[in-house]
Order: C-alpha cells, then sequence, then structure tokens
C-alpha cells in the first residue's frame, strides 16, 4: 500500500509541532514533506529576543536539526517559498520550481509583521522583528549605526529595544498608547517596567504618534506627529503581526483576517488544514505559542484519523523575556463588574494585581515576583472559586494553598525551601531528619535540625512536615500542647492542678505531676517557678536556680558575658542627682557604652558580673532601684509631659504614670509588661502598642490593652474609660493580676487578648467584685515581690556566689 | 588526652559553695572554668566557654546533669562536655574529683596553658 502524501508548507513551529505530534500518533503513515521559506531547520522564534540580547546563539535555539528530519524519513526543503496550491491537481509549487504532490496539505505559514502605512517605509535600515535575519540585521545596524528607534511599545518593540541596547546601540521606544505593553500591563507594572528600561538607558515616549521615516538613500530620521525629530540609523517596526493569508487566498480558501478554520483546524478545503497564526478560529487569531501546541494536538489528531477531538481556544499568559525584568500577565483587567486585589512592596519592586469577578480570577498582573503566577493562571484557567482562598491568594501559592490543603502546599514545597527562617533550615534537612533520625515529633525535630527552635513561627510547617513524611505514623498531638516535653500536661492544666493539689515546690509538682524527666529542663522549670510565686505569694520561695540568668542576676548578659545595667526612671522622669550619680558610675567602673533605650530610660552597657553588686550599691546610694529590664515582670512606664507642660495636655500624665509605676514595679508576670500614659489622644507616649497603655481625654482616661510592638505588631484594644487616677491604678492591679493568674507563661498580653478574647477580660473588669479582688491579690502579691534585687545583692547578703569566684587560681610557675 | 601526664589536683572550694543546680567560676591562668553541681551534689567541671559563641556556661540552668547554655540555649552533657542536638560540638571537660566534700580540679593549670 502506498502512503498517504502529507505536505507541510511553513518550517516554523507550529507546522513542526504538528508533525511531531503526528510521529506520535502515527509513525510511518505519511510521506511527509516540508517546504520552509527561511533557509534553516526549525527553531524557536521566541528565543530570537535572548539571540538578540548575546545570551544564546543560533544553535542553542534550534528545535530539530536537519538529522531529525532525515531520521523521520521528512523531505525537507528550506530556503524554497510555496508559491501556489494547485486545489484540483492537489499539488503545490515551489519558487524554486519544485512541484509536489499531496493527500493532505497543512499550511502554517505564519505571520508578518505590520508596517505601518507611513512614508519612508521601504527605506533601508527599516525592519521587523520576526526571524533570524531581522535579527542579523540588528546586530549588524549595531555595529555601524548608533541610534535606533523601536516603533512599538509591547512585547516585541520591548525585547528588540532591551536587545538593541545590549548591543550598544542608543535606543528610542515610540509607543501610541500611554502605557507600555498595555495589552498585557495595567498602568502600575506599565509605570515600573518602564522605570526599570530607562534606568537600563533605553527611552520611552508614550503617546507618540510616528508621522514619516525620514532619510537619504537610509533610514536616518523619524519624525512624529508633534514635530520632533529623532535620529535613527535603523527603524524596528513592532506594531503587530498579521496573519500570513496570501497562500490562502490564491488557492481560494476561505480567508478573513487569518485561514479559516473549523474546530478541526480543517479550512474550507476538507484536505487542506492549518494551525498557527496564519489561522482564524471561531473570529480569533493568536499570537503566542501556546494556543499553538493546542492547535498541534488537535490537527494532528485529525491526520491520524481521530475525528472526535477538537480546538476550542486557549487563553495564554505573557512573560516578558528582558534578563532582570519579572513580568507576567494573563487574561483581562479593567473590564467592569470586576474587582481587584493589589499588593505593594515599594522597597522591592514588587506589584501584584489579581482582576476577579465573581470570586473567580479573570486577569492577573505580576511585576518583580512572578513565581505564582503559573498558579493564578491555572486557577484563572479552570475558572476555580477563590473564594476559600481569598484572604491570602495575593501571597501565593504556599500562603493560598495552605487554607485549602495545607499539607498539599507542603508537600509541593521543593527541598531547597527554606522552613525556619531564623535558623536557616530547609525541607531537605528537615524531611531527612524525619526519615533518616527518627524524628517523631516537632521537638525531636527541633533538637535535631533547630527548625522552629527560636522564634517557632514555623511549628506548624514542621507539624505539617511530619504529617506528610510519617503519613498514618505521625501522631498529631491533639488538644493543647504539652508544656514542654518533660510532661505531657498542658500549660493551664499544670496551673489548675497547682492550685487544687496545693503543691508548693517544683519538686512537689514534677513528682505528683509524673513528669518525665528528674529535674526538668530550662523551659519548664521557669514556667514552674513563676506559677508557683503567683499562686502561692508569701508561701513559695523564689527557686533562682530556676531563672534565666538574666533574672537570677538581675541584668542582661551581652553577647561578650557582660551585663548592662538599667536603673528605674520613674515614669521617664530623671533629675541631676540621679544623672550625676550614673555618670560617676560609669567613669568609676569604665562602664564602655551608655544609652538612652526604646523605654525612657538610660542603660549602662558592657558591665563586668564582677562589678555588678558595687555598681548597684552606687546607684542605690542614688535612690535608684532595679529597672527590671531582665525580668518578666513590670518594665517600664512611659510618658509623655502631659498637661504638666504640654499646651494639649488634658490630664497629668508624667504623675500617673509614676503613681503606675509605684504601684506596680517589682511584680513578676508571665511575660514583660510595659505601660505607657499619654496626656492627650496624640498620644505621643505610644500607649496604644503596649501591655496596659492609659490615654487621657478630657473627660479622665481610656485604658487600653493587649498592645505590642515586636516582632507582631498589635495595636490595643480599648478596656475601658474611667473618671479617676484611683480607678486607673484599681482596673491596673486588677488587669495585671488577671494576667498573672491566668496567661501561660512567656505569653504576652496581646496573643493572651487573642487566645481568650477582649469581651472577656472586659467583663472581669468591669464586674466590680471581681475586679476589687483581682487587685487586692496583686496588691497583696506586691508585699513579696516589691523588694530591690540590687538593694538585697549589694548587702551582699543575697547570692553572693554569683558575683565571686570560687578560686582563683595562679600559673604553676608561680606557685 | 592527659592520661600520660602525672595528674596533679588543686582544691578549690567545697561542693556546698556551690548552689544546687548551679556554677561557679574558678579564675584560672588558660581561662575560667565553671564547676557545676547537680541537684543530686555530683560535680562536674567544664571550661566556661560555650564552643558555639563563647557564652559563659557557668550562667546556664542547669537540669539532671545538663547545662544550658544563656546565650543561644546549646545544651551539654556536664559528663562529657558533647552538645545535645543539632551542628554537635564540645565543650571542654576539665578533670574534677570531690574528695571529704572539697571540690578539687585535675591539673587545670597545665590544661589550660597548654591549649591557650
Ligand atoms: C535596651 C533595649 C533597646 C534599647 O537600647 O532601646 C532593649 C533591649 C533588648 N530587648 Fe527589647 N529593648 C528595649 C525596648 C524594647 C521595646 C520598646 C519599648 O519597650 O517601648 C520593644 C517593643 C515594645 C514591646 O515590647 O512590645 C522591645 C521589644 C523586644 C522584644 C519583642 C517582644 C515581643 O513581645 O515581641 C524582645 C524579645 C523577647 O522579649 O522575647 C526584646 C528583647 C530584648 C533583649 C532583652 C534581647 C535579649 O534577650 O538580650 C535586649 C536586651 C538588651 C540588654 O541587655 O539591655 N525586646 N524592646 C530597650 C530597653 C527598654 C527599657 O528601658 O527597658
Ligand atoms: C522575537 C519574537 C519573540 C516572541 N516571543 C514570544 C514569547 O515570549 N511567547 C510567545 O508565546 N510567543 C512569542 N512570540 C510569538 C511566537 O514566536 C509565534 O507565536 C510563533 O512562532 C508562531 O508560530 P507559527 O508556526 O504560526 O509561525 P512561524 O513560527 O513564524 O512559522 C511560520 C514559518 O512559515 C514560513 N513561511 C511563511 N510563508 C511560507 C511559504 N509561502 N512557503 C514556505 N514557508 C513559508 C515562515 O518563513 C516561517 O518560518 C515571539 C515572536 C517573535 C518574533
Ligand atoms: S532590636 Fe532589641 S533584640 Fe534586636 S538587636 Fe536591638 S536590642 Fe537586641
Ligand atoms: S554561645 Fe552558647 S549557645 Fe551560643
Amino acid at each position: 500500500m502506498t502512503k498517504e502524501r502529507l505536505v507541510v508548507i511553513g518550517n516554523g513551529m507550529a507546522g513542526i509541532r504538528t508533525v511531531e505530534e503526528l510521529l506520535l500518533r502515527a509513525p510511518g503513515r505519511y510521506d511527509i514533506t516540508v517546504f520552509g521559506a527561511e533557509p534553516h531547520p526549525n527553531y524557536n522564534r521566541i528565543m530570537l529576543s535572548p539571540v538578540l540580547a548575546g545570551e544564546k546563539s543560533f544553535e542553542q535555539i534550534i528545535l530539530n536539526g536537519r538529522d531529525w528530519y532525515e531520521a523521520n524519513g521528512i523531505t525537507l526543503h528550506t530556503g524554497d517559498r510555496i508559491e501556489g496550491i494547485d486545489r484540483t491537481a492537489k499539488t503545490v509549487t515551489s519558487v524554486g520550481g519544485k512541484t509536489v504532490a499531496y493527500d493532505k496539505l497543512l499550511l502554517a505559514i505564519g505571520s508578518d509583521p505590520v508596517v505601518l502605512p507611513i512614508p519612508g517605509k521601504e527605506l533601508p535600515g527599516v525592519i521587523g522583528f520576526r526571524d533570524l535575519s531581522d535579527v542579523e540585521a540588528m546586530v549588524a545596524a549595531a555595529k555601524t549605526g548608533t541610534h535606533a528607534v523601536v516603533i512599538g511599545g509591547g512585547l516585541l518593540g520591548l525585547e528588540a529595544a532591551n536587545g538593541l541596547a545590549l548591543n550598544g546601540m542608543e535606543v528610542t521606544v515610540l509607543h501610541l498608547m500611554g502605557t507600555i505593553m498595555e495589552r498585557q500591563l495595567d498602568e502600575a507594572a506599565g509605570w515600573l517596567l518602564q522605570a526599570e528600561l530607562e534606568g537600563r538607558g533605553i527611552k520611552i515616549i508614550t503617546k507618540a504618534q510616528t508621522e514619516a521615516i525620514l532619510g537619504d538613500g537610509k533610514v536616518q530620521k523619524v519624525r512624529l506627529a508633534d514635530g520632533r525629530e529623532l535620529d535613527a540609523d535603523l527603524v524596528v517596526m513592532a506594531v503587530g503581526i498579521r496573519p500570513n493569508t496570501a497562500l490562502g487566498k490564491l488557492a481560494g480558501l476561505e480567508v478573513n483576517r487569518g485561514i479559516v478554520v473549523d474546530d478541526r483546524m480543517v479550512t474550507s478545503d476538507p484536505d487542506i488544514l492549518s494551525v498557527g497564526e496564519c489561522v482564524e478560529h471561531r473570529g480569533q487569531t493568536y499570537g503566542l505559542v501556546a494556543p499553538l501546541w493546542d492547535m498541534a494536538k488537535v490537527c494532528a489528531d485529525h491526520l491520524a484519523g481521530a475525528p472526535e477531538s477538537a480546538y476550542t481556544g486557549t487563553v495564554s499568559a505573557t512573560r516578558l523575556k528582558v534578563t532582570g525584568v519579572e513580568l507576567y500577565s494573563a487574561g483581562t483587567f479593567g473590564d467592569a463588574g470586576t474587582e481587584d486585589i493589589v499588593f505593594r512592596d515599594g522597597a522591592r519592586g514588587v506589584y501584584k494585581r489579581i482582576v476577579l469577578r465573581d470570586n473567580r480570577i479573570v486577569g492577573t498582573v505580576l511585576y518583580g515576583d512572578t513565581k505564582d503566577g503559573p498558579w493564578y493562571f491555572q486557577l484563572l484557567k479552570d475558572a476555580e472559586d477563590i473564594a476559600p482562598l481569598r484572604d491570602t491568594l495575593i501571597f501565593g501559592q504556599g500562603a493560598g494553598a495552605q487554607a485549602q490543603d495545607p499539607f498539599a502546599a507542603v508537600a509541593a514545597l521543593p527541598d531547597t525551601a527554606e522552613i525556619c527562617g531564623c535558623n536557616g533550615v530547609n525541607k531537605g534537612t528537615v524531611v531527612a531528619a524525619i526519615r533518616d533520625k527518627g524524628c517523631c515529633s516537632v521537638e525531636d525535630v527541633r533538637t535535631h535540625t533547630k527548625a522552629s527552635a527560636s522564634c517557632g513561627g514555623c511549628t506548624g510547617l514542621v507539624e505539617k512536615l511530619l504529617a506528610c513524611t510519617l503519613g498514618d505514623g505521625y501522631q498529631a498531638q491533639t488538644g493543647p500542647k504539652p508544656m514542654c516535653k518533660c510532661t505531657h500536661l498542658a500549660h493551664d492544666d499544670v496551673r489548675r492542678l497547682i492550685v487544687i493539689d496545693k503543691l508548693k515546690s517544683i519538686p512537689a509538682v514534677m513528682q505528683a505531676l509524673e513528669w518525665t524527666t528528674a529535674e526538668g529542663c530550662a523551659s519548664c522549670r521557669p514556667a514552674l517557678n513563676y506559677y508557683l510565686m503567683c499562686a502561692w505569694p508569701g508561701e513559695y520561695k523564689d527557686d533562682n536556680q530556676s531563672r534565666f540568668i538574666n533574672e537570677r542576676v538581675h541584668a542582661n548578659i551581652q553577647k561578650d558575658g557582660t551585663y548592662s545595667v538599667v536603673p528605674r526612671m520613674w515614669g521617664g522622669l530623671t533629675n541631676a542627682s540621679e544623672l550625676r550619680a550614673i555618670a560617676d558610675v560609669v567613669e568609676r567602673f569604665q562602664i564602655p557604652t551608655v544609652k538612652v533605650t526604646g523605654g525612657q530610660r538610660i542603660d549602662l552597657l558592657g558591665v563586668k558580673k564582677e562589678d555588678l553588686p558595687a555598681v548597684w550599691s552606687d546607684l542605690n546610694k542614688a535612690g535608684m532601684v532595679s529597672g527590671h529590664a531582665y525580668a518578666k515582670g513590670l518594665r517600664t512606664v512611659k510618658t509623655c509631659v502631659g498637661s504638666e507642660w504640654c499646651r494639649f495636655g488634658t490630664q497629668a500624665s508624667m504623675s500617673m504614670g509614676v503613681k503606675l509605676e509605684k504601684m506596680t514595679w517589682g511584680t513578676w508576670t508571665p511575660h514583660k509588661f510595659k505601660m505607657a500614659v499619654s496626656g492627650c489622644p496624640r498620644n505621643c507616649a505610644e500607649a496604644t502598642i503596649k501591655d496596659f497603655g492609659v490615654v487621657a481625654v478630657d473627660s479622665g482616661w481610656e485604658l487600653h490593652v493587649g498592645g505590642n510592638g515586636g516582632l507582631h505588631v498589635r495595636a490595643t484594644d480599648l478596656l475601658m474609660k474611667v473618671e479617676t487616677e484611683d480607678e486607673v491604678l484599681e482596673v491596673c492591679g486588677a488587669f495585671l493580676q488577671l494576667y498573672r493568674e491566668e496567661a501561660r507563661y512567656l505569653e504576652r498580653t496581646a496573643p493572651w487578648i487573642e487566645r481568650v478574647g477582649i469581651d472577656y477580660v472586659r467583663a472581669r473588669m468591669e464586674d466590680v467584685e471581681v475586679r476589687e479582688a483581682l487587685h487586692q491579690r496583686f496588691l497583696y502579691s506586691q508585699k513579696f515581690e516589691q523588694i530591690d534585687p540590687w538593694a538585697e545583692r549589694a548587702s551582699g547578703a543575697v547570692d553572693n556566689h554569683e558575683f565571686a569566684p570560687l578560686a582563683s587560681l595562679v600559673p604553676l610557675a608561680a606557685e | 588526652m592527659n592520661a600520660m601526664l602525672p595528674q596533679s589536683w588543686v582544691a578549690v572550694g567545697r561542693v556546698t559553695d556551690i548552689p544546687r543546680r548551679g556554677a561557679r567560676v574558678v579564675k584560672a591562668p588558660g581561662g575560667d572554668i565553671a564547676v557545676f553541681r547537680t541537684g543530686a551534689d555530683e560535680v562536674y567541671a567544664l571550661r566556661d566557654r560555650c564552643p558555639h559563641g563563647n557564652g559563659p556556661l557557668s550562667n546556664g540552668i542547669v537540669h539532671d546533669r545538663k547545662v544550658t547554655c544563656p546565650l543561644h540555649g546549646m545544651v551539654f552533657d556536664l559528663t562529657d562536655g558533647h552538645s545535645i542536638g543539632p551542628d554537635a560540638c564540645q565543650a571542654r571537660t576539665i578533670p574534677v574529683r570531690v574528695v571529704a566534700g572539697v571540690i578539687e580540679l585535675g591539673n587545670p593549670l597545665y590544661t589550660e596553658t597548654a591549649s591557650a
């Protein structure tokens, strides 16, 4: 049986892809002949931009070399254009004089650059940007000329401009519209891109109407409608493409804007098919490669005898191929009835916009960070309902997918993905620890890899990795987490049992509650010490050895093992004698750094441990006490000048602050506790990011709680308004006591309130009996806690061993 | 490492001079030595420099036969100085013994000066 003959006109991307697809489906079914007008084998046209930019060689972009044609028995005629089709005889004829008969004919002849109908368009030096010869012409022009003008600020024009600039030309882009790449970009992204390209020395003139190209024998200038004239040794026209239809017209096929095909890629002649940029399908023409791949499959199906296959159109996405510019665009924007989600990061130059209609993505523009482009594009193509992802959608797949399927997102992360930012631990390391080191809990992973050992923000991720890696073998911890690996009980349970079972020492707790370690660890011991102290004021004896070094020696350890000393400055106020005493101490002990802190007092940094008692003694003599800058306890009470001095002040914030600090200093709390008092709503003391913030208003005081600076900034919730200073003090004491009794160790007021809810806290505070009782309990505990730890130690009576060496040895020789 | 050297011992103080689950420093020519007393009254000695970042181990929290460095929280086994967990490293141990309630360090001058 003789084979059917397939002739392909056009040795470009769509035609050869169709042949490849056909060879997969029906190898050997056809005798294939390919005619290509270009003198080259099939190459990747979209990579002409990197070739122009000098980033790739032509050899690197060849898709199928001549040996491929040979190996597949395909007859290839390059550099030979087909000029006629005889549909009755079923033959094609080339310019080179070849006539070849076909049973099936495939037209894949692409498109031509649009040439503006302006004077001078045919001058030498005016070219398009379509094939390798254009690239060669541009590179040659750059060798001899200086000025290039690119007409058209779309994808092609900008890639040409970038390439020409890289070839050393001074490039001006003329664009008719106000925004470059306006079909793919919105104004914001267009502006970012323009700024980037201008930064690379490319001049961009928008709203530029080109009127004429001037030159004597070759191009010399370009004139704009407003009269401006630009020097030009080369003009690249990149104002669009026009489907190549001439051959189809000549053959009498149905032609519109493109060669008309049906859903099977068949033209008006049943034996002639067509694919690529030359076709018009359902009224649509295309200018990107993605649709060609879909067309090629359908076309190959039909050639291979699978009649049910149909092409229904393609939505495509664009990336700009300019090295160093990240740009991704898909779908539409700017339509009526759509909503936007926008994210900007000015410092990083990131802009992201997602356009939604009825909770479905219809378009996206990403600039600066495009890694989620394909994901958005998939959601767009699938017309996925994004309502469940909406809150995190703009942050990308990691964030968004977690909300939907927490495990898929984690499983999809590459091994190099960073899990723990604090300790630089990536996914591969964590998975290896789980698989190879037998880690089966977050605690194990933490011990072996340090992941989640610092801020703990990645604990959830680590848990998911455990679940993904171990599958059913992972027993997720249900309910509240145990305090630490020494017990299976959670903080709240331990606290409850301490009270109910009247446990009054650390060993008693560990015994009664079946601790799994002998003496606990550095994490549960300080917590238990605090819980016991809070539960049994006056009865429990503080265990110094269960405290972190800073609380043990009442100063902050520094990276070099020295300490810092921060004396209390009530409400941020000081005076000459305090300052003089500080100055004397600094000189006497040669303290290297004196700094005003963010908490309105003075920090003496670099004090030797053994000098601490003497430093404190001197400060005590001037009336100063510990500022507890090291404590899980009351830190500072910041104030503004208030009505004492300020022309806007409505209440005496300084004295209010001092009263608060005098009442509360020395108290131990689950985490540090900071206060501030502002004299009016201008709030110069920043009271609304404090654990307890007081803001004066005309009628009294607003009390705010649960604020936090630090890693996760949180503004306060308004707790209530009160009228008198005494009420401020009472609510403050009651609030502190509620926090002391109910929050977990190392839980600041902000996360505590987020956990229990401000309504709960407010209800407790508004119940006068509860409030008074809390306040009384607070004042009672203060009897035992309001003792200056510095004075105790300066006297040499307490913890002397901390500051004096056990022994001092001298070198052998000297003995 | 000192096996071949004759061991000499220096008394530095009494066990009760150190708080349980605590440590004190012995100043020595080659650098400070941290002497630990566990909850069970055992005594161990390490050089008072965390191998991670020179943290003074004598300032850490002592739990069982371990100490947690005050600077970044690495945990060391007092018996052999090995760290527990990732980035294994080792704090230098100093020979120590208790004779009738008195703590003696083994040839600390030699070991310290030899490596300084
Ligand atoms: C000295 C000081 C910086 C300064 O020079 O200004 C400081 C220094 C330290 N801060 Fe701070 N913070 C200082 C004001 C602040 C402030 C501002 C304020 O208090 O108004 C904040 C934000 C407000 C807040 O706390 O919400 C602040 C938020 C933090 C945080 C984050 C807390 C959080 O809940 O996210 C930490 C880390 C922690 O506590 O775990 C921290 C931890 C630290 C530590 C203790 C780090 C450490 O563990 O060694 C630093 C001790 C240095 C030292 O030895 O003195 N520091 N720190 C400030 C002392 C104020 C004072 O007079 O007591
Ligand atoms: C510089 C540049 C950058 C691009 N960048 C991208 C991009 O980033 N992303 C993207 O999706 N798309 C991009 N494109 C578009 C993409 O290259 C085209 O969509 C794709 O090449 C079209 O394939 P085609 O087969 O239809 O046409 P072509 O690849 O142009 O193939 C048609 C072939 O037919 C030949 N031919 C024409 N008439 C005859 C005849 N009578 N006889 C014989 N042979 C004939 C032509 O010489 C040509 O080789 C870019 C295009 C260019 C020029
Ligand atoms: S911000 Fe605070 S914790 Fe960070 S370096 Fe400064 S003082 Fe230290
Ligand atoms: S210095 Fe000890 S853990 Fe860093």
